[in-house]
């Protein structure tokens, strides 16, 4: 027993040495992923104040309370305490109750939606997940790519989040949340890189047979270098037309990297949209189905948008 | 269509080397068993004593059988997984590609909760509740083998998928849109579906039956605050099963609909909303790991005071806690998907509200404890899970409150720290609780005793390889690696993985000898008898009979005045007390019906998977009409008569060697055979 | 008590008292039972009614309940289910009495009533479906048809175990096990009638305002 808590312990102190580790989430390179370190660390160090009381105690009062140890007490109907029945509900509840400030006050602090609070407008990201590969959508460059995130360091970027057909979660570890993509609905994530480098992204949300390759480099740069990336995009690569995405949105594994000089206006809320068409009618009737609706132009914007569930 | 619907030879899947091998050693496997049944004649009594059996023991025996093959199953494929990801390391892609793997994990997941846990869970709650209450049955005998044969026929449906089709890629889930028709157009999905719905319906019954066991039958004076405590947790735990099944059978409909007549629920397309079936599906989830834990904590609870010679401390506060955790456990389904997009108030609501309940299970905690505290602890095989269990569950409790803060979760979501958590509390909560719950209830279960050496041997091959297959995953969770990933490329985290699966062979062995010490409790059965009926020196009323039970469980039911009824009464001097005369006793019959009913609604259900209308209808309507042909049965019970029951106690008395206490009952022996 | 009379009383089939103690599926058992059950069922269907909720406003472009419903055709459908929980109520009446005839009767009156609800919502669904309207139209609609169909395979269970009841009281008259099963019904058949009423006020009353 004694031994096996040994090793537990030499484990503990690994998990924590990795915070030195390279890449991983105990690894941080923008602020939300050092804050979310750091919260991990203060809830696993707060809980501790508990867990480790209850191991020591259980091997503690195992051993000490093993039959053929007649000379300690034994007390066979002893079985209520009000004083210790106060105390153990109270010092878990007294635990929760900070843990529980905590986590109120991190929850909103770390809300993927809110925008981080920074001197620099943020840089909008439009990222779609596609079967199995990601594509990202520069709409204030015009540029896009497909399986490379290029991001300036220290500034803000909040990216804009859909899916073409299945579920992923889009998920950079290193610089903190993951949000998932759904088909049909727009989710937000806000990021910060602080520190240039190249960072490994992913869907963390299993979808399909081509998953485990779907996978993207993230590359934080200093400003320069992301401004001659658009330029050399636009100088150089191909646009993405609504005919190009059908062909990108059919399933393909292990798919390269792809760049776009240039994107079709409304391609992103396009995607969203197509799925979204006449979604919350209720009170216009079919007659006179929503023409004021954005969904139209976006439609238009998108001719050859596959439409993989209709099919 | 033709006359199979879209069932073909195409189905077999001869180019599977890895499927071929394993359907060869199962055929194999039933030819000898199919063999030895036949030599040793035991067609019958397999037939007349177990299979139709309303015994709630008998059917909790075929419960735990059923638990320990889909082990097998089910940690075959958690083998392969850990193998596949310790060779698919720096681009490698290892011997199982996705198609394959894909299959693997989904059905880990399905098996090891809802038929390997679930049965094994089911089984022993069997085998003990309607004796720790002094009952003679459950409620409705007939409907718990019915919903014996339910499980059956969805662990039937799940194993046919490895030889016929395929099983669902979607991972246990079945997170639409990916489960759709349009993204996962094989039979998959459908083998999963109905698999679930079919088991899950038995389930549904059983938590009916056993509700209405606890609350009508309980024996004379036991009031509910004297009932014992792992009756307690599994009341909780069936209060759940009432409470969110039927979720889950809705969600199943639903996606069937959708999956079948081109309904739009969840679909990307037409307005679906595949949120809605997340949600749906962990508001029943949720509840679900409880009804899994509940009653593995019952267990505990009573390992810990048994072996400890002590009354279990803080009884009271141990019912509400388990009450807090069943309702608390309603309200928390969203922390499964924190990363959605809800707003910050609505996942810091839900993160709150799940660590609420480390407030009860901390208290738990406590209370064993304080039960071990000046008690005189045997060491025995159930009091080593025990404390395996609250070293190792302590720590999983801990990661769990990690997951529940959203700020954590939005980086630890899906990862293998993930995998690691729900191992830790599912393994090191629920299965040590069955094992222990294993241990403790053998001998009375089956009337002799397992080897103690390979016990603690197989013990300490899970304990440890629990601790080396599973905390290398809460690093790799850390280093960023997320689940169900088929091969990897990242060097850090080889070394990891290459731990996980030497752990996971350490657990291997703790299996293997865990069914050894099965074959050799069997071989030695003569030399090992537990003649007493009372090994372990037990608080309750599941103790005060023979080993096995006797089938009418209590000639006369018992009186109830304390917690520790049975102790009570040894203590008063009333244990073993014979009456002046026994009446009769009124005992359902043997029937073959439920197997009939559940083998027609499994037939519907493979009918429904491969499109084949007719049998489809057939199977349906044969379900039908043999629930008419046992309502309409008049056949369905008889009486023990007084000199059968006198026999049969007299013979135990005898073996147990306990003098009959009553002078008068002594009388009575000469006078009833005449 | 004497053994040996005990044992010829409990002998005597026609004896079996649903309070006998000793009896393993007594009538009480059976009717806590099947009250569990229903809140089972309840749950079943209040996950239908969420799901409802969340997408009736997914038209997907197609009709909504104000162009589908009709509200005095569902209210004569609604009137008949109503009434046939009154009828079903005095058949049993008519069975605690021990009258056969009466029970008979008047489970036949429900039936007929029981019949003329599924008639209609088979009319309504069969017109809905013919105009294009049918559940793969829209989010909408499937859960519509879902709901509904729901409540509608209930009540057709509900008819099919009544019939099998009529001929059991045929045949078996009014012992204790049969009243035991008439009760049972009769729980299932009102707590249809109140999911209808739930079903009319959500579905139909709030689609078409």
């Amino acid at each position: 027993m004694l031994v096996r808590s040994l090793r537990k312990a030499a484990l503990a102190a690994a998990v924590f040495a990795l915070a030195g580790c390279q890449g991983g989430v105990l690894d941080p390179k923008g602020q939300v992923g050092v804050d979310e370190k750091y919260l991990i660390i203060i809830s696993t160090l707060l809980m501790l104040l508990v867990v480790i009381p209850v191991i020591v105690m259980t091997l503690y009062f195992a051993w000490k309370y093993r039959e053929g140890r007649e000379h300690e007490i034994y007390a066979p109907k002893w079985a209520h305490s009000g004083k210790i029945e106060t105390i153990i509900w109270l010092v878990p509840v007294a635990i929760i109750v900070i843990l529980g400030a905590i986590t109120w006050r991190s929850t909103h602090a770390l809300d993927p939606y809110k925008p981080l609070a920074h001197e620099r407008d943020p840089l909008t990201v439009q990222v779609v997940s596609l079967n199995w590969k990601w594509l990202f959508i520069y709409p204030e460059q015009g540029v896009a790519s497909v399986n490379e995130l290029v991001l300036p360091t220290d500034v803000p970027v909040q990216f804009k989040i859909t899916s073409e057909s299945t579920m992923n979660s889009f998920f950079i570890p290193q610089l903190g949340s993951q949000i998932y993509s759904m088909a049909g609905m727009e989710t937000r994530l806000n990021l910060i890189a602080n520190e240039p480098g190249s960072y490994e992204g992913f869907s963390a949300n299993y979808s399909g047979a081509g998953f485990s390759d779907m996978q993207f480099e993230a590359v934080a740069t200093d400003e320069a270098g992301f401004e001659k990336w658009v330029a050399s995009l636009k100088r150089e690569s191909p646009a993405l037309t609504g005919g190009r995405y059908a062909e990108l949105a059919k399933p393909s594994e292990n798919h390269p990297v792809e760049h776009f000089g240039r994107v079709s206006d409304g391609l992103f809320h396009g995607i969203i949209d197509k799925y979204m068409k006449n979604y919350n009618d209720w009170n216009q009737g079919p007659a006179h189905a929503s023409p004021e609706h954005s969904t139209s132009e976006h439609a238009a914007a998108l001719p050859g948008a596959a439409k993989p569930e209709e099919a | 269509m033709s006359l199979l619907g879209n069932l073909s030879l195409d189905a077999i899947p001869f180019h599977e080397p890895i499927i071929m091998v394993t359907l060869a050693v199962v055929g194999l496997a039933g030819v000898a068993i199919a063999v030895a049944i036949t030599a040793y004649k035991k067609w019958g009594v397999l037939w007349h004593d177990w299979l139709t059996s309303v015994d709630h023991k008998r059917l909790g025996v075929m419960y735990i059988v059923l638990a320990l093959i889909m082990l097998i199953r089910g940690f075959s494929d958690a083998i392969m997984m850990r193998t596949q990801l310790a060779m698919a390391t720096s681009g490698d892609k290892g011997y199982l590609p996705p198609e394959h793997y894909d299959q693997i994990f989904t059905a880990h997941g399905v098996i090891m909760i809802m038929f390997m846990a679930m049965p094994f869970m089911i089984g022993l709650m069997n085998i003990a509740l309607p004796l720790q209450i002094g009952a003679r049955d459950v409620a409705f005998p007939f409907l718990n083998n019915l919903s014996f044969w339910l499980s059956v026929g969805g662990a039937v449906l799940i194993n046919l998928s490895l030889g016929l089709g395929e099983f669902a890629k979607t991972g246990w889930l079945a997170y639409p849109p990916l489960s759709e028709l349009s993204l996962s157009p094989g039979v998959g999905v459908d083998y999963y579906i109905w698999a679930l719905q079919i088991s899950g319906i038995g389930t549904l019954l059983t938590g009916v039956n056993f509700l209405v066991t606890v609350f009508k039958m309980r024996a004379p004076g036991m009031k509910l605050m004297q009932m014992p405590i792992f009756t307690w947790t599994c009341t909780w735990a069936n209060i759940l099963i009432v409470a969110s099944f039927p979720i889950l059978t809705a969600v199943l409909g639903l996606l069937t609909l959708d999956r079948y007549l081109d309904f739009h629920f969840f679909t990307n397309a037409a307005g679906g909303n595949a949120m809605m079936y997340i949600n749906l599906f962990w508001a029943w989830g949720h509840p679900e790991v409880y009804i899994l834990i509940l009653p593995a904590f019952g267990i505990f609870s009573e390992v810990i005071s048994t072996f400890t010679g002590k009354r279990l401390f803080g009884y009271k506060s141990m019912v509400w806690a388990s009450g807090a955790i069943s309702i608390l456990g309603f309200i928390v389904w969203l922390h499964h998907f924190f990363t959605m997009g809800s707003s910050a108030d609505v996942n810091a609501f839900f993160g709150i509200m799940t660590m609420i309940i480390a407030v009860p299970t901390g208290v738990k905690l406590f209370n064993w404890l304080f039960t071990m505290y000046r008690g005189r602890l045997r060491l025995t095989v159930p009091v080593l899970w025990t404390l395996g269990f609250m070293v190792t569950f302590t720590i999983g409790g801990m990661t769990g409150v990690l997951l529940a803060v959203p700020g954590a979760d939005y980086v630890l979501h899906n990862s293998l720290f993930l995998i690691a958590h729900f191992h830790n509390t599912i393994i090191g909560g629920a299965v040590f609780g069955y094992l222990a719950g294993f241990a403790y209830w053998f001998p009375k279960a089956m009337g002799f005793h397992l080897d103690e050496r390979l016990g603690k041997a197989s013990f300490w091959c899970w304990q440890v390889g629990f601790y080396v297959a599973f905390m290398p995953l809460y690093v790799l969770g850390f280093l960023g690696m997320t689940r169900r990933l088929n091969h990897t490329d990242n060097p850090d985290w080889n070394i990891w993985l290459y731990i996980a699966c030497a752990g996971a062979v350490i657990i291997l062995v703790g299996i293997v000898l865990q069914f050894v010490q099965l074959y050799q409790a069997f071989r030695q059965r003569e030399q090992n008898p537990d003649t007493t009926g009372d090994p372990w020196n037990g608080h309750t009323l599941e103790w005060s009979t023979a080993s096995p039970p006797q089938f009418y469980n209590f000639a006369e039911l018992p009186q109830v005045r304390d917690i520790d009824a049975f102790t009570d009464m040894k203590e008063q001097g009333t244990a073993y007390s014979r009456p002046a005369s026994y009446a009769p006793i009124h005992m359902p019959k043997n029937t073959p019906s439920g197997m009939l009913i559940a083998g027609a609604i499994t037939t519907f259900g493979f009918a429904a998977i491969w499109h084949i209308g007719w049998l489809a209808v057939a199977g349906l309507l044969a379900s039908v009409v043999f629930f008419l042909l046992r309502a309409y049965s008049s056949d369905v019970d008889y009486y023990v008569q007084p000199d059968e029951i006198e026999r049969t106690e007299s013979a135990y008395l005898k073996q147990a060697g306990v003098a009959p206490l009553k002078q008068e009952a002594e009388q009575q022996v000469e006078e009833v055979p005449a | 008590m004497n053994t040996m009379t005990e044992a010829a009383y409990l002998a005597d089939e026609s004896n079996w008292q649903p309070d006998d103690h000793e009896h393993h599926d007594t009538g009480a058992n059976t009717v806590f039972g099947f009250w569990i059950y229903l809140m089972t069922d309840c749950l079943l269907f209040a996950s239908v009614f969420a799901t409802y909720a969340v997408l009736f406003m997914n038209t997907a472009g197609g009709v909504s309940g104000r162009d589908i419903f009709e509200l005095d055709y569902v209210a004569i459908e609604t009137a008949a289910l109503l009434l046939s929980s009154i009828t079903y109520g005095f058949a049993m009446i008519g069975a605690h009495k021990q009258n056969r005839a009466a029970t008979l009767c008047w489970l036949l009156v429900t039936f007929a009533l029981g019949a003329v609800f599924i008639g209609m919502e088979v009319n309504e669904f069969h017109h809905l479906i013919a105009e294009g309207n049918g559940p793969s139209r829209s989010a909408f609609l499937s859960s519509f048809f879902a709901l509904v169909g729901m409540h509608g395979l209930h009540v057709t269970a509900g008819l099919i175990w009544m019939a099998v009841m009529m001929l059991e009281v045929v045949k078996r008259g009014l012992g204790n096990q049969t009243v035991t099963r008439l009760s049972c019904l009769s729980l299932f058949w009102h707590f249809l009638d109140i999911v209808w009423v739930c079903v009319f006020t959500v579905v139909y009353l709030m689609g078409v305002l």
